[in-house]
C-alpha cells in the first residue's frame, strides 16, 4: 500500500519514549539484559563454574561483588552468565506460543464453528491443569531437560494466547471496515491475516512483554525444585536453589541476588510491555 | 412575574485535558420559569450536555466551572459543596440520561433503585418505599408494574429503562428536570410514547424541564421555547415556530435549512451548498427494452443458526439509477436484508439476481472473486469503524481499486484515488492521514469514495448518516445525491428516518419484523399511508413547523 | 424459591460442562505419564536398576504389553475405584498418601487466599477511591513489583527476615516442632484440630508454623488481586449506573458499596478463581521452601526418585480440585451477577 507521509515507526518510537520516562527506562533495561545476555559470559571477572572451595561463602566484598556460594564459585559471574539461559529460555517458549496461539486463535474467533468449538475444547483440558503443575508432569514425561522445559513452557501457555487472539478477533469481525474489505474483494482468510492480525497485535505484543516475564518466573521455578537445568549450569532458579540451605544461617546474598536479577527482568518487561501498546498503536501517531 | 427557577449567567465550563485546557462552554445564560419547558439544541461540539451537568453538578473529574453563576431558587449553586449537592440531587433536581439501560444497576432489580432513591430523600420503612415504587411505575405507564418491579434492567426494553428512569428521576418530586438526549437510540415509535409521557408528567407536576437534544423537529414538538447553542455559545432564543420560519442567526439558519422535515428537498438541506465540481452528466448507456432489471430480489429470507427468522419473503426489484428506501424499526431485518443483497451474507431461501444473472447462489465467502462484487458496493453506518485504523484516506479508498480493478501501486492508482477525493469534495491534503485524524463527516466522505471507486452500478447504504451530525447528514446526503445522478447509481438506501427516505428515494419499502407491510413511490406513502404501522410510523416522527404539542402549566 | 432452584440447575450444568474438561484431564495425564516416558515400566518398577524379568512382571502387571485403548479403559477403571498406584518411596497406595497429606496443602493454601483476599480488595478499593493520591501510587507500585518477584524467593527472604533477623518466625519447617504432640485427626486441619482438642498452646504453635508460608503465597497472589480491584472500581465509579446514583443524591456509602462495589466485585470473584490455580501451582515451591508436608511435596520428591505413581496421582488431584473450584466460583458468579444466563 502507498501511504503518503506518515512518520516512521522509527521516529514514532523515539517520540513515544520521550514522552513516558518509565517506558523509556524499562526499554533501556531490556536492552541491558540482552547485552547481557549476549556478551556478558564473554566479560564476566570469574569462570562461573570454577569452584575455589576455600573461598567458600564470602559475603559481598571488593572482590567478589555478589559475594561466593558453597563451592566457591564467584555468585556475579554467574548471575550474568545465566541471564543468558534463562532469556533464552524465556524468549523461545513465548516466541513459540505467541506465533502458533495467534494464528490458530485468530482463524477460531473469525470463523467460529467446529473449528472454533474442537480448539476450546483442548484449551478447556489444558486451563484445567494449574499450568505449573502441568509444566512439572511435562517435563517430568519428556525428561529432565532443559529443551523440554522451553516446550512445556510454550504448551502450557499456548491456551492464553489462542483464547486472547480469539476474543480480540471476535471483537472486530463484525466492524464496518472488515465488511468493506470483503465487499473489496478480499476473502475471508486474506481478511483474517492482512487485516485482523495486525490490528490486533498491539493488544498481543503487550501480552507478550508480559509474558516473557512470567516465562522467566516459570523456568526459574522449574529449575528452583531441580527440574530441567542440573548444576553445575548457572541459572538463577538454581542458583537460589542451592543457596536456600543457607538462609537460615544468615548468607542472604546467594539468594538475593539471583532473586533480585529475576525480579529486575521480570520488572523490565512488565513495564515494557505497556509502553510497547503506545508505539504500536497508530492512534498515536501524529 | 415569576421569580425564575433557573437562572444561568455567563457560564463558562472548561475541560483539562491532555493538551491543556479546553472551553466547552463559552459565555451562556439563559433562565427557565417553574413548569416550562425549554429545548436545548445543539450538534456535536456545541456544549450542551456540558451545560446540563454543570447545573446538576455531575461532571466529569477533568471539567469545572470556571466563571459565571448559576442561580437556582434564588440561591447561587455555582461553588455549593457535595453535601448540599446530595440534598439537591433529587429532591430539587433530577436528570435523566442517554442509553437508559447503561444508565441503571445491571445487578439491582429496577423496583429497589427507585425505592433507594425514594428512601435517599425521606426517613420511611423500606416496604413503604417499595410501594410507593410501585405507584411511580403506574405513573409511567409500565404495564404489568407487580411482576415488573423486581425486574433487572437487562429484562427490559430500551423504552421501559428510560420510562424506569423517569420514575426515578421524579420519585422525590424535584421542581427540575433536566433530559440529556432522552430518546437517542430508541426507535421513533417508543421514542413518541417516551417523550409523550415525559411532557404529561411534567405538565402534571408543574415540574420544569431542560430537554437536551440534537433533534430539532423533537425539541419543537414539546418545547415552548428552544434555545440553540454553537460550539460552546448560545446563538438564538427563540419560540419555535419563530425559529423555523424566521431564524435570525446563520447558524440557526443552516441547522433549521439542514434538518429533513416532511416537506423538504434534498437541495434545500444547505441553501448556500458548498463548492463542488460541476455536475458531469455522462453519455450513459440506455438499458435495452425488455431487459432485466438491475437487482431482483426473490422471496429472499434468512434464518440465523440460532433460530431467529431475521427476514422471511422479502422480494423486490430495482431499475438502473433508481432509488429505492428501506425502512424500518430495530428488528426489522432492514440490516441483514441489505447485507444479504450486497453478498455479504447468505440468504437461507430465495435468489437474488443481478443484471440477470443469480448471484444469490454464489456463496458469500466466494463472491469476493465474483465480476459481479464491484457493481455492488456498500456505504456504512459508523463512520467510525468502517474505516482500517491502520489504513490511511488513500490507502482505503485504494484497497478497491488494488484487490478488484486489479490496479497497481503508481501514477495510475494515485491518479484515480484524487480523483475520486475530488469528487467527493475531500481535499487532497487529507488522503495521508489515519481515520483517527479526521471528523466524523471526512470519514463519511471517505466511506463514499472507498464505494465509488470501481464505479458500481449499485450502492447500498446502510444508516449512512446516522451516526452524523445535522449539518453534516445535509452536506453528504447532497452529495450522495449528486453522485447518483452523475453515475446513473441505484440506491438501496436503509434508514430509521422516515424524513430523510422520503426526499433520498423514488421508492420506499417500509419493513416490520422481517416483512414487508407496505410498498411505494416514497411522497404519496408517506402522504398517504395505507397500513397502521406506516401510519403510527408516520405519526411519530416529530414535525418541525407543527405548534408544540403542550401548553406549558 | 425460584433464585436457589435456578441456581441449582446452574451449578448442575455446569457440572455437566466440566465433565468433558475432567475426562481430557484423565486421558491427558494417562498420555503424558503413560505413553510419553520411555518405558514406563522401568519406572514403575521397584527401581531403575530392577531386573529385566521383574519388569517384565511389572509390564504385565499395568498392561503395558496391551494395545493403548485397551490400557486407557484400566487406567480410567482404575482411577475411578480410586487406584492410583503404589508408591515406591512410602510404600503405600498413593490414594492414601494423598488423603493423609491433602488437608496440609488445603490449609495453607486456603489461608493464604483469606489473607489475600482481605487484603487486596480493601486495597484495591482504597487505591480507587483516591485516584493519583499517594495511596494509590503506593499500591500501584506495590502490584507492579509484586507480579515480578518469584514465590521461592519472597519466601526464603522472608525466612531470613523474620526467622534469621528478628527471631520472630519458628524454625520454618513442617506444620508445627518437633516439641508438639499432634491433636487427635478429626478434619486434619491443624489450627481447627487443636482448637476442637483444646490444646491451645498446641494452636498457636500450629499458626505460627502456618504464618510465614500463608504469607509467602498471599504475597504472589495479592498484586493481582488488588490490580483487578482497583481496575474494576475505577470502571464501577465511572459507569453511568453511579452518575444516575449521584444524581438523585444516594448517600456516598450506598453509592460505593451497593452499587460500585458489587458490580466491580464480580471481575474479581472470576480473577480470585484463577489465581487459585496459580496458588496450586505455588504450592509445589512453598513447600519446598517451608519443607511444608503436604501433596506438593510429596509429589516433588517423588518426581526426583522417578517415582511417577505419585506425580501422576497428584496432577489429577490438583486438576480436579481446580474443576470443582471453577465451578464453585461460577455458581458464585451467577448468584452475583443476574444477568449470568442458566446455561
Amino acid at each position: 500500500m502507498s501511504s503518503l507521509d506518515a512518520p516512521s515507526t522509527f521516529r514514532h518510537t523515539i517520540w513515544v519514549l520521550r514522552g513516558n520516562l518509565v517506558t523509556a527506562i524499562a526499554a533501556a533495561g531490556a536492552l541491558v539484559l540482552v547485552l547481557v545476555a549476549l556478551f556478558g559470559p564473554a566479560l564476566v571477572p570469574y569462570d562461573p563454574v570454577a569452584s575455589d572451595v576455600p573461598q567458600a561463602l564470602q559475603a559481598p566484598s571488593a572482590l567478589h561483588w555478589a559475594g561466593t556460594d558453597q563451592l566457591g564459585r564467584d555468585v556475579f559471574s554467574r548471575l550474568v552468565v545465566a541471564a543468558r539461559l534463562d532469556l533464552a529460555i524465556a524468549i523461545s517458549a513465548v516466541g513459540i506460543s505467541f506465533v502458533i496461539g495467534a494464528v490458530i486463535g485468530s482463524l477460531c474467533g473469525y470463523a467460529g464453528g467446529r473449528l472454533d468449538r474442537a480448539v476450546g475444547r483442548f484449551v478447556d483440558v489444558v486451563m484445567a491443569f494449574p499450568l505449573f503443575v502441568l509444566a512439572m508432569a511435562m517435563v517430568a514425561a519428556l525428561g529432565n531437560r532443559v529443551e523440554n522445559i522451553v516446550i512445556a513452557t510454550a504448551i502450557i501457555n499456548l491456551p492464553f494466547y489462542i483464547r486472547f487472539a480469539r476474543a480480540e478477533v471476535n471483537i472486530r469481525r463484525n466492524l464496518g471496515w472488515v465488511e468493506a474489505a470483503r465487499a473489496c474483494g478480499d476473502s475471508h482468510v486474506s481478511v483474517v491475516l492482512r487485516f485482523l492480525l495486525p490490528n490486533v497485535l498491539p493488544a498481543m505484543a503487550v501480552q507478550v512483554s508480559l509474558n516473557l516475564g512470567w516465562a522467566i518466573l516459570n523456568a526459574a521455578g522449574l529449575s528452583f525444585i531441580g527440574l530441567g537445568v542440573k548444576p553445575p549450569t548457572p541459572e538463577w532458579g538454581i542458583m537460589v536453589a542451592e543457596g536456600a540451605r543457607f538462609i537460615s544461617t544468615g548468607r542472604w546474598w546467594l539468594v538475593a541476588f539471583p532473586g533480585f536479577a529475576l525480579m529486575l527482568a521480570v520488572l523490565c518487561f512488565n513495564l515494557l510491555g505497556d509502553g510497547l501498546r503506545d508505539i504500536l498503536d497508530p492512534r498515536m501517531r501524529t | 412575574m415569576t421569580h425564575p427557577l433557573l437562572q444561568i449567567e455567563n457560564l463558562h465550563v472548561t475541560f483539562s485535558t491532555r493538551r491543556g485546557l479546553v472551553e466547552a462552554v463559552r459565555g451562556v445564560s439563559l433562565s427557565l420559569s417553574p413548569g416550562e419547558m425549554l429545548g436545548l439544541v445543539g450538534e456535536s461540539g456545541s456544549g450542551k450536555s456540558v451545560t446540563g451537568f454543570a447545573v446538576t453538578r455531575l461532571l466529569d473529574k477533568a471539567g469545572r466551572i470556571a466563571d459565571g453563576r448559576i442561580v437556582y431558587k434564588g440561591q447561587d449553586i455555582t461553588r455549593a459543596s457535595a453535601a448540599d449537592f446530595r440534598n439537591l440531587h433529587g429532591a430539587a433536581m433530577a436528570m435523566i440520561f442517554q442509553n437508559p439501560r447503561a444508565a441503571l444497576n445491571p445487578i439491582r432489580a429496577v423496583g429497589q433503585q427507585i425505592a433507594d432513591a425514594i428512601l435517599a430523600h425521606k426517613r420511611i420503612s423500606r416496604q413503604e418505599a417499595q410501594d410507593a415504587a410501585l405507584k411511580l411505575l403506574r405513573a409511567v405507564q409500565i404495564r404489568d408494574p407487580e411482576r415488573r418491579i423486581n425486574a433487572y434492567p437487562h429484562e427490559l426494553s430500551g423504552g421501559m429503562c428510560q420510562r424506569i428512569m423517569i420514575a426515578i428521576a421524579i420519585s422525590c418530586n424535584p421542581s427540575l428536570l433536566i433530559a440529556d438526549e432522552p430518546t437517542t437510540g430508541l426507535d421513533v415509535t417508543t421514542q413518541k410514547v417516551v417523550m409523550d409521557l415525559l411532557a404529561g408528567i411534567a405538565a402534571e407536576r408543574g415540574m420544569a424541564t431542560i430537554l437536551i437534544t440534537h433533534d430539532l423537529g423533537l425539541a419543537a414538538r414539546y418545547c415552548s421555547r428552544v434555545v440553540v447553542m454553537e460550539q460552546g455559545r448560545l446563538v438564538e432564543e427563540a419560540a419555535p415556530l419563530t425559529l423555523f420560519h424566521a431564524p435570525q442567526h446563520p447558524y440557526t439558519k443552516r441547522l433549521v435549512a439542514a434538518s429533513p422535515t416532511a416537506t423538504s428537498r434534498v437541495a434545500d438541506l444547505v441553501p448556500d451548498g458548498e463548492v463542488l465540481p460541476p455536475l458531469e452528466v455522462r453519455e450513459l448507456p440506455v438499458a435495452a427494452p425488455g431487459s432485466p432489471p438491475l437487482l431482483d430480489v426473490q422471496r429472499v429470507a434468512k434464518r440465523f443458526d440460532d433460530g431467529t427468522i431475521a427476514v422471511r419473503d422479502f422480494s423486490m426489484t430495482m431499475a438502473a439509477g433508481e432509488s429505492v428506501g428501506l425502512v424500518g424499526e430495530s428488528g426489522s431485518g432492514k440490516s441483514t436484508t441489505s447485507r444479504m443483497i450486497c453478498r455479504l451474507i447468505d440468504p437461507s431461501e430465495g435468489d437474488i439476481l443481478f443484471d440477470g444473472y443469480s448471484i444469490g447462489q454464489i456463496p458469500a465467502r466466494d463472491f469476493h472473486r465474483s465480476p459481479s462484487r464491484k457493481d455492488i458496493q456498500i456505504v456504512f453506518q459508523d463512520p467510525n469503524d468502517s474505516l482500517n485504523p491502520r489504513f490511511t484516506a488513500f490507502d482505503c479508498i485504494a484497497h478497491p481499486l488494488i484487490r478488484l480493478s486489479g490496479m497497481r501501486s503508481g501514477d495510475a492508482l494515485r491518479r484515480r484515488v484524487e480523483e475520486c477525493a475530488h469528487r467527493v469534495g475531500l481535499p487532497k491534503a487529507l488522503l495521508s492521514r489515519f481515520p483517527h485524524q479526521l471528523s466524523g463527516g471526512q470519514k463519511a466522505r471517505v466511506g463514499i469514495a472507498r464505494a465509488i471507486a470501481c464505479r458500481p452500478r449499485l450502492l447500498v447504504l446502510d444508516e449512512p448518516t446516522a451516526a452524523l451530525d445535522v449539518s453534516v447528514q445535509a452536506v453528504v446526503l447532497q452529495l450522495l445525491d449528486r453522485l447518483r445522478r452523475e453515475d446513473n447509481l441505484a440506491f438501496l438506501f436503509v434508514s430509521h428516518d422516515l424524513n430523510v427516505v422520503r426526499m433520498m428515494c423514488d421508492r420506499t419499502i417500509v419493513l416490520r419484523a422481517g416483512g414487508i407491510v407496505e410498498q411505494g413511490e416514497s411522497r404519496a406513502l408517506f402522504a398517504n399511508p395505507r397500513t397502521d404501522y406506516t401510519r403510527e410510523l408516520v405519526d411519530a416522527v416529530p414535525h418541525i413547523g407543527a405548534p408544540p404539542l403542550l401548553v406549558p402549566a | 424459591m425460584g433464585m436457589i432452584g435456578a441456581t441449582l440447575i446452574r451449578a448442575g450444568r455446569r457440572f455437566l460442562s466440566s465433565l468433558p474438561a475432567l475426562f481430557g484431564v484423565l486421558v491427558f495425564t494417562f498420555l503424558l505419564m503413560r505413553v510419553l516416558p520411555g518405558d514406563p515400566a522401568v519406572f514403575f518398577a521397584s527401581g531403575p536398576n530392577a531386573g529385566k524379568e521383574e519388569i517384565e512382571v511389572i509390564r504385565r502387571q499395568l498392561g503395558l504389553d496391551k494395545p493403548v485403548p485397551e490400557q486407557l479403559a484400566i487406567y480410567l477403571y482404575d482411577v475411578g475405584r480410586g487406584n492410583l498406584g503404589r508408591s515406591m518411596m512410602t510404600g503405600q497406595p498413593v490414594q492414601k498418601d494423598l488423603k493423609e497429606r491433602l488437608p496440609a496443602s488445603l490449609e495453607l493454601t486456603l489461608t493464604a487466599l483469606l489473607i489475600a483476599l482481605v487484603s487486596a480488595v480493601p486495597l484495591g478499593v482504597a487505591a480507587a477511591l483516591r485516584p493519583n493520591s499517594l495511596v494509590d501510587h503506593g499500591v500501584r507500585l506495590f502490584c507492579s513489583l509484586g507480579v515480578c518477584v518469584p514465590t521461592f524467593v519472597s519466601g526464603l527472604l522472608l525466612i531470613y527476615v523474620f526467622y534469621y533477623l528478628l527471631g520472630l518466625a519458628p524454625d520454618p519447617t513442617g506444620r508445627v516442632d518437633i516439641f508438639t504432640t499432634l491433636p487427635p485427626s478429626r478434619t486434619g486441619f491443624l489450627v481447627i484440630d487443636f482448637l476442637l482438642a483444646g490444646d491451645l498452646d498446641g494452636w498457636w504453635a500450629a499458626v505460627r508454623q502456618l504464618m510465614l508460608p500463608a504469607f509467602t503465597m498471599a504475597l504472589f497472589v495479592i498484586a493481582p488481586l488488588a490490580r483487578i480491584t482497583r481496575a474494576s472500581m475505577l470502571v464501577s465509579l465511572g459507569s453511568d449506573f453511579v452518575r444516575t446514583a449521584r444524581s438523585v443524591g444516594l448517600s456516598r456509602w450506598r453509592i460505593v458499596v451497593t452499587y460500585a462495589l458489587r458490580n466491580a466485585i464480580l471481575p474479581v470473584i472470576t480473577i480470585a478463581g484463577i489465581v487459585f490455580s496459580t496458588m496450586l501451582g505455588a504450592n509445589v515451591l512453598v513447600e519446598k521452601v517451608f519443607s511444608w508436608p503436604g501433596v506438593a511435596s510429596y509429589a516433588l520428591d517423588a518426581l526426583l526418585v522417578s517415582d511417577y505413581a505419585p506425580v501422576q496421582g497428584f496432577v489429577l488431584l490438583m486438576a480436579s480440585i481446580f474443576v470443582l473450584v471453577n465451578l464453585l466460583v461460577d455458581v458464585l458468579y451467577g448468584i452475583a451477577d443476574p444477568r449470568a444466563t442458566v446455561a
